[in-house]
């Protein structure tokens, strides 16, 4: 049965290394004793969906607040390393005015209720062209047709470009909401539980949607979710936490299929599956 | 002088407003608090741009004060007859004999010369009001020149009307920094703010906010590439003195409907008719 | 010549905190070494870890103790010690992996779960397309079902739609999970051909065949897993495969 081994080409190395996108350094922001995150420390990679699971007060939405430049940790700094610029941008180090400029402009948060995400008293077209407006686009016609191309790619009638948002179901506005955010091609993405608070049916197709967008925009997110199964479907690598603390990262599959951590152990085999 | 100290408020006061009028000059479109004091009026009535004009009249200033154009309405009348009496200046109804204008909700159509001063009285002097409640916010928001909703603003009106329909108290960006609201002239107005020869107060009573365009200062009306800055256009020109360049406004004229468009500056019409000479 | 693969004396074990902390070893000391162009199969009893092992080189379990290396044309790389996030490239473009189910997604077509792997590396959608369908066509997937999401398929129709993903991306190394287990001997017939045009472009493989003739196909030689089972834990005491517990 032993037939010769093929000789063929040696076999190429991938770059294993994508850059670092965001370098987070031993973050900690209590409230209280147990009540915030503490000591977390990871890098994010250009591309990378990072997923931070865990159960309510783990402290993941601190976390997140904190990396997405809302509130400034007790200590550890967040570093920011944009992409072809060889410097380092620490988050909390630079002024307000190039921290809301960069959250503006460069970065995005998908908030879990799309009423924080949105102008709900103005037009969806308006809500879309916002973030390009800010940049200093001034062309009503181009962001018209902006509008309704990203009303499109997130699955919305472009015909309701004029309604607002509140005429929208729940998973329409959170859709319009990603629009918002994604617009202007942000590098880095930030969202809190984006699934939570949707029905099962539209969840499925936000997840489907996130996916197709991440890959073609090549998009690096952190998300924070108490859903393991959207964290399978969305996230590369995961990060677990309890009271404020991280207790086991890896590959997504890897923590869900082969969890070392008791308490992981114990979050996996909690889940229901039909 | 009827027992007021000149112009009505005290000394102190006047001074802690032209400090404020002098950071307001100094940076322009700026809104400066000042410590607004109560004025023998209700709110809402210009009590804003009267304490600015008590505190920057003199003995020789010679007073005009307009109501939508209009010399001769109560509340112009009143206010020229209140400094009159505690400040025992001249008045005038005629544009180029003022030193000082008090106006609410007009630009004279007669041009501006240097030294002149127009103050403008204010309802709301936050332009960012409509879309952000929170004062905290909108000052940050001027601090770190956040003015994409101002667009945003315009372009609901765009969607809506398939024009901008802001038609009063139009944004403006002052010397490329603080957009601002130049209080609720029409936006026919507006172009008289770029590069005027005169001094432009601003005073908000009711918030105690005031702020100031200085002479020959660059003031920009926002607007979109494809929706350019309009002012509006009569078919009519005016009835009384023929002019074809002046704001209008329609008056009824019987129960039959029977309409006739007037200059909504009144000075400028009568001048025109040669009936002021 | 340099295998492209060496495992060095690899052993795995489970802790289940859930049940007092009780721990459980599942193989020690394996070594192997897989060189480009084969065909090597696992063998053994169902439960003895053939796919412990597979899932271990994919890094969906982490290894115990030992070493599991790739070998490139500049080097070894130590999967063992690789962090979490060079996984992603290394599963893009060289390690693929056919499991027996299909972990489906919502909505997602299942032309579109084939395509992915070479969407995944920025190839060109149009292009990507046209092999999906190409490998659906040869699988007798029915065209009509190309544009439906594979959860209300067959396990057989699923477990094509897995095959087609797991080769259209030409991994210099597969590992290969029971992939003909539900298959009808017609569309087996085909995985043996997709298997023995992988070898011949040079891939390495690594597969588990239930069904002997297959084996008998596609095996360039065999690895009895038996004596590296840990010694204490007979079959029977293996973890199930219940919710919640490793897959062993």
């Amino acid at each position: 049965m032993k037939r010769p081994a093929l000789s063929a080409p040696a076999l190429a190395r991938p770059e294993l290394d994508r850059p670092v996108l965001l370098d987070v350094q031993d973050i900690t922001r209590l409230y209280g004793p147990g009540k915030g995150c503490e000591a977390i420390d990871f890098r994010l990679h250009a591309g990378e969906v990072l997923g931070i699971v865990g159960e309510s007060g783990s402290g993941k939405s601190t976390l997140l607040r904190v990396l997405a430049g809302l509130e400034a940790p007790d200590a550890g700094r967040v570093v920011y390393h944009r992409p072809g610029d060889a410097g380092e941008t620490d988050l909390y180090a630079i002024g307000e005015a190039r921290r809301r400029a960069l959250l503006r402009l460069e970065w995005g948060l998908v908030h879990q209720n799309p009423r924080d995400g949105l102008r709900m008293g103005v037009s969806a077209g308006a809500n879309v062209g916002e973030r390009l407006m800010a940049l200093g686009q001034r062309h009503y016609g181009q962001l018209r047709a902006a509008g309704q191309d990203w009303m499109t790619q997130v699955e919305l009638d472009p015909a309701r470009i004029d309604d607002a948002p509140r005429t929208f179901s729940g998973g329409m506005q959170q859709r319009l909401q990603i629009a918002r955010t994604l617009v202007t091609r942000p590098r880095l993405v930030f969202m809190d539980e984006p699934t939570g608070g949707l029905d099962v049916s539209v969840q499925a197709r936000l997840l489907d949607m996130l996916r197709t967008l991440v890959r073609q925009l090549g998009l690096s997110v952190v998300l924070v979710t108490h859903d393991l199964a959207v964290a399978r479907l969305l996230a590369h690598r995961l990060l677990v936490m309890r009271r404020g603390r991280v207790v086991e990262a890896g590959l997504t599959d890897q923590i869900l299929d082969d969890p070392q951590h008791a308490y992981t152990q114990l979050l996996v085999s909690s889940v229901l599956t039909p | 002088m009827n027992g007021y100290n000149f112009a009505y408020l005290d000394e102190q006061t006047k001074r802690m407003i032209r400090r404020a009028l002098l950071k307001a000059v100094a940076i322009p479109g700026y809104q400066v608090p000042f410590g607004g004091r109560e004025m023998p009026m209700p709110y809402g009535w210009g009590t804003g741009g009267m304490q600015l004009t008590a505190a920057i009249l003199g003995a020789d200033d010679v007073l005009k004060v307009i109501d939508q154009g209009a010399d001769d309405t109560t509340n112009a009348v009143s206010i020229r007859a209140f400094f009159e009496r505690v400040a025992g200046i001249e008045t005038t109804t005629v544009t180029p004999a003022a030193s000082v204008i008090q106006t609410r909700h007009r630009i004279p159509e007669t041009p501006l010369e240097p030294g002149q001063i127009l103050v403008f009285q204010v309802p709301i002097p936050e332009p960012l009001r409509f879309i952000e409640p929170s004062e905290q916010e909108t000052r940050l928001m001027h601090a770190l020149e956040e003015y994409g909703v101002m667009h945003v603003k315009l372009y609901e009106d765009i969607a809506r009307h398939g024009h901008i329909a802001t038609t009063y108290a139009y944004p403006v960006k002052v010397d490329g920094r603080y957009v601002m609201d130049p209080s609720p002239i029409p936006k026919f107005d507006n172009p008289k703010l770029d590069m005027s020869p005169a001094l432009l107060l601003f005073g908000a009573g009711r918030e105690k906010r005031l702020y100031a365009i200085p002479p020959y200062t660059h003031v920009e009306s926002l607007d979109f590439e494809d929706h350019p800055f309009e002012i509006q256009r009569w078919e009519a020109r005016c009835a009384l003195c023929g002019s074809a360049e002046s704001f209008l406004d329609e008056v009824i004229t019987d129960d039959a409907g029977g309409r006739m468009f007037v200059c909504s500056d009144t000075d400028y019409c009568l001048t025109r008719r040669g009936e002021l000479s | 010549m340099t295998p492209i693969l060496t495992v060095e004396h690899l052993g795995k074990g489970f802790v289940l905190h859930g049940q007092g902390g009780l721990a459980l070893s599942v193989m020690r000391d394996l070594s192997l070494e897989l060189h480009r162009g084969e065909c090597l199969v696992l063998a053994g009893p169902s439960g003895i870890g053939k796919s412990t092992l597979l899932k271990m080189l994919y890094g969906n379990y982490l290894a115990g103790d030992g070493r599991i290396r790739l070998h490139f044309g500049d080097g070894p790389l130590s999967l063992t010690e690789l962090p979490a996030h060079a996984w992603h490239a290394l599963r893009r473009d060289v390690i693929g992996y056919v499991s027996q189910f299909l972990r489906v997604v919502p909505r997602v077509s299942a032309r579109e779960v084939v395509m992915e792997p070479l969407l995944a590396r920025g190839a060109d959608t149009a292009e990507a397309r046209a092999r999906a369908e190409t490998l659906l066509a040869r699988l007798n997937l029915p065209e009509r079902l190309w544009s439906l999401p594979p959860g209300t398929f067959s396990g057989g129709e699923q477990q094509r739609v897995n095959i087609a993903r797991g080769f259209i991306g030409e991994h210099p190394l597969l590992l290969l999970d029971e992939p003909t287990a539900s298959l009808d001997a017609a569309n087996r017939t085909v995985v043996v051909e997709l298997i023995h045009e992988a070898k011949a472009r040079g891939a390495a493989m690594l597969g588990i065949f239930h069904d002997e003739d297959v084996r008998e196909r596609v095996a360039d030689r065999l690895l009895p897993l038996e004596s590296f089972m840990a010694p204490s834990l007979a079959p029977a005491a293996q973890p199930s495969t219940s919710r919640g517990l490793p897959h062993a």
